[in-house]
């Protein structure tokens, strides 16, 4: 299921203004990468051009490549719905649709996307991807209570549930433990160590020790000063990075002295 | 009656020090606005007493005393700012029963007067061939209900695609001028739109075309820029978090918001489609133009005049047969039927939005 | 997704799904249809009307020509939504005050849903009421207010004997729309910020001043929309006034005797379905004028309502 996904001099525009400045990246397949750096460093900006998603604000647009499996997901043609079944993603917000069920909200993907499954099959899903998300044993009881009674713990792991019943080869994680307590963001933290069997995973966070704790990989953006695009500085793996890392800027950054 | 001294002020430690003096400063005893207000009515009805007017101006001498009573004994005990405040409350308190006045006027003289034909025969009879006594007002419910149905069936579904139009897609000078001209038709007197109805029909099928669907098309031009804006809001309040969770699992647009975003404002909706029939089911003056008036029962909305319950009231109250009383008592009856729809819709509409409202809070 | 395997992205070459473009087709077109009913109301009533415009004085009903018939119409209508809305306006901030800031909570929501559910009442059943019961209820104050105040135009009288003036009316109609007006103004007291209230009581300020300091500025340009939603409401308003006002046309400001202006609105109610020929198309030119009045009315509230979303940043 994994993939491996190549950028290249990827630029990410909102009307005429560069958000984001030729990154160049290479994200491995059953790995986490974190992408760190001060605020409004384009890093969920990129993040979320991976699958299309920032197409959702009008005036946004990209230049350069992002090819997955031989595929440029902005080739001309390529449909940005299809491309967002491939690569997931978990929000900010833990957000379960408030109208459904914990069983429908992680069934949602699969009836959006207009399978017509027998009862079983879908029952099996629901139950895969909440053991995938180490919530069964949680809600096995309560499936057809509302989502929005879990705890905020429950429901990003019932978001990442809903995320993974689609089987896509890439998820996308987007500072999925910053409205979190420390005990279930410890939760989500295991339950990404456990998906990077399967999946590649890009995580944002502003969280410099969970970025130490979780990934493999680690990128550092940063941006020349207001009103400048941000840009990559390096990515490299994540004890490096921590321990020796080629730019000054990552190390400042790194050890608290901006940012 | 209590409202009128609802300050029951804790009058401690809300004063500034004041230059030099002690914190502590003259306040009124709690039971000074009672006591004011007691005194002030035992006055009045003394003064009314003596010159021998009524109730109204009773109540009129009785706040005006009291205002002034309470204010200048405030300011002797407590000071200007503080007298000024207190004369402040029962102006405010004053004007709230003043307004009420007449609201519960017209609540109590509908049920009064309304209850007398209150009964089986005026929901199941209607005028045909009635002279005098007696008769019902069948006709004119069905073809309220005809009339108003019709509404609703045009109004909503244009209404909730423009307001997803505006909410998901409009973002150009198309989106804004529709915006505008939906204000402009919020503003639309009712008189106005009964005209374009009956002019439209004019035209289309011949002078003088009259039934029960050109009033629907008039009540429509009311209702659409209702369903609109509040179909608007409630779609707008769809936190953009649940259409990016939706897209993020690559579903295609129409869908996220077939859905997602419709089921998650359903509630609010049908609550805003229902205040807006409860708004146009009350309609007379476009209804009397477009739909007519009959004594006959009208099942067809496509031919011939159509009574409605609005038009019906209005008709028995100005043209009133011999003896006038029975047709009076009928055009309370009705009145009092339309009142008590309205009450039941906003009701409902109240109870949906109680009932669906999103369980747990954020 | 079973595919789960290889050529994961094996996305269709397609640009646009046709489910897609139908849905936001069938949306776009119903912003479109309001657009063309809107015009659809100016354009029918301008070709129904134009033979009045062009038809010889004698023909119009009153034999003066349209715009000697449709004056006196535009000043009773003016005259009596003015009146009413002078009455209705200041009444509305102070009941708005008494439910935002001065009733306990559980009684403010109460009275908040009892002055949504005045404001849906048909006003057919204010024209009855102003009829059988305020009508009579007005003849002792106006002859009070002839005796004492008769050297105002006003008040000239003589008083009319059933009460049906242009006082009675103008008191319906501020009846009327003291419940939306309320609503709109009630609304904007509610949000006024939490923080600008308890900054001005920490300043020691009584209820008065804090209103003062931090609810009216705050409020103040809603007490302008919402003035302007009632006034667009009377100037429309039909049913009441055909009901209570016993019009004798011609143009007088004198509001208690029984020679009273009629209203646009109220005129074509009366008038209309007696009406034929030449007669309805001058009906429909007033009405034309009423459309055109309301119109000017709406977007000067509208203006000052998105004024005030500029300034405050929020809706």
């Amino acid at each position: 299921m994994a993939k491996r996904i190549d950028v290249k001099d990827l630029d990410i525009y909102y009307g005429s203004f560069r958000a984001v400045r030729s990154v160049s990246m290479t994200i491995q397949p059953r790995a986490v990468t974190a992408l760190i750096g001060p605020s409004g460093c384009g890093k969920s900006t990129y993040l979320r051009a991976l699958n299309r998603m920032h197409e959702l604000i009008p005036s946004a647009r990209v230049e350069g490549k992002v090819v997955m499996d031989d595929q440029d997901l902005y080739a001309p043609g390529m449909d940005p719905v299809d491309v967002r079944k491939h690569v997931g993603m978990v929000f900010q917000r833990p957000n379960p649709f408030p109208t459904m069920s914990i069983y429908d909200n992680v069934a949602a993907g699969l009836r959006l996307n207009n399978k017509r499954l027998r009862k079983s099959e879908t029952d099996e899903v629901v139950e895969e991807s909440l053991r995938g998300a180490n919530l069964w044993e949680e809600v096995k009881d309560r499936l057809r209570k509302p989502g929005s009674g879990l705890s905020g713990g429950q429901q990003q792991r019932l978001c990442i549930a809903r995320a993974i019943a689609v089987r896509p080869d890439v998820l996308l994680m987007d500072e999925p433990c910053s409205a979190l307590d420390p005990i279930s963001t410890h939760a989500v933290e295991d339950l990404m160590a456990q998906l990077k069997e399967n999946y590649t995973i890009v995580i944002v966070t502003h969280n410099m020790q969970q970025a130490a704790r979780v990934s493999n990989y680690t990128g550092f953006f940063n941006i020349a000063g207001t009103g400048q695009p941000g840009e990559l500085v390096e990515i490299d793996e994540t004890p490096t990075i921590f321990s020796t890392p080629t730019h000054t800027a990552t190390e400042e950054y790194i050890s608290g002295r901006f940012g | 009656m209590s409202t009128t001294t609802s300050p029951p002020t804790p009058t401690e430690s809300v004063e500034p020090p004041n230059g030099t003096k002690s914190l502590v400063r003259g306040t009124l005893p709690r039971w000074a606005s009672w006591g004011a207000l007691g005194a002030a009515a035992v006055l009045a009805g003394l003064i009314v007493r003596l010159l021998g007017f009524g109730v109204t101006p009773f109540v009129l001498s009785t706040a005006v005393l009291y205002a002034i009573g309470i204010s200048g004994w405030s300011r002797w005990v407590e000071g200007g700012r503080k007298a000024t405040d207190r004369a402040f409350t029962a102006l405010v308190a004053s004007a709230f029963l003043l307004a009420l006045t007449p609201l519960v006027s017209v609540v109590v003289t509908v049920i009064s007067r309304g209850l007398d034909r209150f009964d089986g025969q005026f929901f199941t009879y209607s005028m045909r061939g009635v002279v005098g006594d007696g008769g019902g007002a069948y006709h004119a419910i069905m073809g309220t209900l005809i009339t108003s149905g019709l509404a609703t069936l045009m109004s909503v579904p244009i209404g909730l695609a423009t307001a997803i139009y505006l909410v998901e897609y409009g973002h150009g000078r198309l989106s804004r001028a529709i915006t505008f001209f939906v204000d402009v038709m919020t503003g639309i007197p009712s008189i106005v739109a009964g005209l374009f109805a009956y002019a439209l029909f004019a035209l289309v099928f011949g002078p003088g075309t009259v039934n029960g669907f050109a009033g629907a098309v008039a009540l429509s031009v009311l209702m659409i820029p209702i369903v609109v804006r509040s179909s608007e809001e409630m779609l707008k309040i769809v936190p953009d978090d649940l259409r990016e969770a939706a897209f993020a699992l690559g579903t295609p647009k129409w869908k996220v918001i077939v859905r997602v975003v419709l089921p998650t404002a359903v509630a609010g909706i049908s609550t805003g489609v229902t205040l807006a029939i409860a708004r146009v089911v009350g309609e007379t003056a476009p209804l009397l133009i477009a739909t007519g008036a009959t004594g006959s029962t009208n099942f067809n909305p496509f031919s011939g005049q159509m009574a409605t319950l609005s038009v019906f009231s209005y008709y028995e109250y100005a043209s009133p047969g011999v003896p006038v009383d029975p047709s009076l008592d009928r055009a309370w009856t009705a009145a009092l039927t339309l009142m008590l729809i309205v009450m039941v819709l906003n009701l409902v509409a109240r109870s949906i939005s109680l009932l669906f409202a999103p369980k747990a809070g954020r | 997704m079973s595919n789960t395997g290889q050529g994961a992205a094996t996305a269709r070459r397609v640009r646009k799904r046709p489910a897609d473009q139908a849905f936001r087709g069938i949306t776009t077109g119903a912003g479109v249809l309001i657009l063309v009913v809107l015009a659809g109301v100016a354009a029918f009533l301008l070709i129904e009307a134009w033979p009045s415009f062009v038809a010889p004085a004698e023909e119009i009903p009153g034999e003066g020509g349209l715009v000697l018939y449709i004056w006196p119409l535009v000043f009773g209508t003016l005259l009596a939504s003015v009146l009413a809305l002078v009455i209705a306006a200041p009444l509305a901030v102070l009941i708005a005050l008494f439910i935002t800031h001065y009733a306990p909570r559980k009684l403010a929501q109460f009275l908040g849903y009892v002055v949504d559910l005045l404001a849906a009442v048909p006003s057919i059943i204010y024209g009855l009421w102003g009829f059988t019961v305020l009508a009579p209820a007005t003849r002792g104050p106006a002859e009070w207010l002839h005796e004492y105040l008769g050297f105002v135009p006003l008040f000239a009288g003589p008083p009319s004997t059933t009460g049906r003036t242009m006082f009675t009316t103008a008191l319906v109609l501020a009846v009327m729309i003291l419940p939306i007006v309320t609503a709109v103004i009630r609304e904007a007291f509610l949000q006024t910020p939490k923080l600008h209230e308890e900054a001005s009581l920490a300043l020691g300020a009584t209820r008065l001043e804090m209103i003062r300091m931090a609810v009216l500025p705050f409020g103040s340009s809603s007490i302008i929309s919402g003035s302007m939603l009632g006034l667009g409401r009377a100037l429309g308003e039909t049913m009441a006034v055909a009901i209570v006002l016993s019009a004798s046309g011609g143009v007088t400001f004198n509001l208690i005797s029984s020679g009273n202006p009629a209203t646009i609105a109220a005129n074509i109610a009366l008038e209309f379905p007696e009406s034929s020929g030449v007669a309805i198309d001058t009906l429909i030119a007033s009405g034309l004028v009423l459309f055109a009045i309301t119109l000017v009315v709406n977007m000067i509230a509208r203006a000052v309502i998105n004024r005030r979303t500029d300034f405050s940043g929020a809706s």
